[in-house]
């Protein structure tokens, strides 16, 4: 193989796993918040808005993880440095 | 497929371009100039006051209502700036309704912008009310040791609400337009139904990272 080629492969199998094993985590992390937060409404139903408040924070900063693994996917397959430097 | 309005280049001259990013940044800040210009040319103290004088009034209110909650007392010092993060973020990714419109958040170079006038507004609001020295003490605390690791903090929270809303807003037209090549209409269009959700929602989280960044260097010391 030369060198294109096993550049190409490589990063498309890397851009496959980064989003698949990126998305995974945040995904549980996401759910076990939401969980929580919808326990603690449960039990104190007037503080509902602090806590949604503060549960849509959380939630924007455990999806920013999923985000960094899709923008690195994106930048492989798209904007992938390597293979503009080898294509010239 | 252009990965953002950054390509779409309308003029050139060496390094500097006129993209698609900046015509439609500018659009946007001249509709909010322009409309706040109009709306508030003759603000009545009355019970009846026009339906546009309302919303500007449940706007500025609801915002002063949030920066209260942060911890910063006075709000009005810091309406000026939070609020214009979240009506500007709001309104770019608000009009993806339009077609042919490109949110000028999808390009990384204005989240970078927003995400750096945070990163200076920080010390900024934190010498106006604690004092060069008092600001600068704040990065020995709790001890000299955390030094390294609240400046590496500074930086890297920067980035991340740089990456954050760049990340979102390009992803969700990505999908669309991904969608659009393989699937039925009906999906893109809860796609995009989708991607306005999480654009308001990112608006809101990037104004309420920036007021939760400034309130922690504003901060007096009365938390000892």
């Amino acid at each position: 193989m030369d060198d294109l080629t096993l550049i190409a492969v490589v990063s498309i199998i890397t851009a496959g796993f980064t989003t698949a094993i990126g998305t995974m985590f945040p995904a549980i992390g996401e759910g076990r918040a939401v969980s929580k937060a919808l326990g603690s409404i449960a039990q104190q139903p007037d503080a509902s808005p602090t806590i949604t408040r503060t549960l849509f924070v959380g939630l924007a900063m455990i999806e920013s993880t999923a985000i960094y693994c899709f923008v690195v996917s994106m930048i492989l397959i798209f904007a992938n440095p390597f293979w503009n430097h080898f294509l010239q | 497929m252009e990965l953002s309005p950054d390509e779409t280049i309308f003029w050139e001259y060496g390094f500097i371009n006129i993209n698609l990013t900046i015509v439609t940044t500018w659009a946007l800040m001249l509709i909010l100039v322009i409309s706040s210009g109009l709306i508030t040319r003759n603000l009545k103290a009355e019970i009846h006051i026009s339906r546009w004088q309302l919303i500007f009034e449940i706007i500025v209110i609801m915002i002063n209502n949030q920066i209260k909650e942060i911890g910063l007392e006075k709000p009005e010092k810091y309406i000026g700036f939070i609020g214009t993060l979240f009506l500007f973020i709001g309104l770019a990714n608000l009009f993806i309704i339009f077609p042919w419109y490109q949110p000028p958040t999808g390009s990384l170079s204005a989240t970078a912008a927003l995400a750096i006038c945070v990163f200076l507004s920080v010390p900024y609001f934190g010498i106006g009310k604690k004092g060069l020295g008092g600001y600068l003490k704040s990065y020995l605390k709790p001890t000299f040791i955390m030094l390294p690791f609240n400046l590496i903090s500074e930086v890297s929270r920067t980035l991340a609400l740089a990456i954050r809303l760049f990340g979102n807003i390009m992803s969700g037209g990505m999908i669309v337009a991904i969608l659009l090549t393989i699937s039925p209409f009906i999906f893109p269009v809860v796609m995009n139904v989708l991607g306005l959700l999480t654009g308001m929602v990112q608006a809101y989280i990037f104004s309420i990272l920036a007021t939760v960044y400034i309130a922690a260097a504003v901060r007096a010391k009365a938390i000892k």
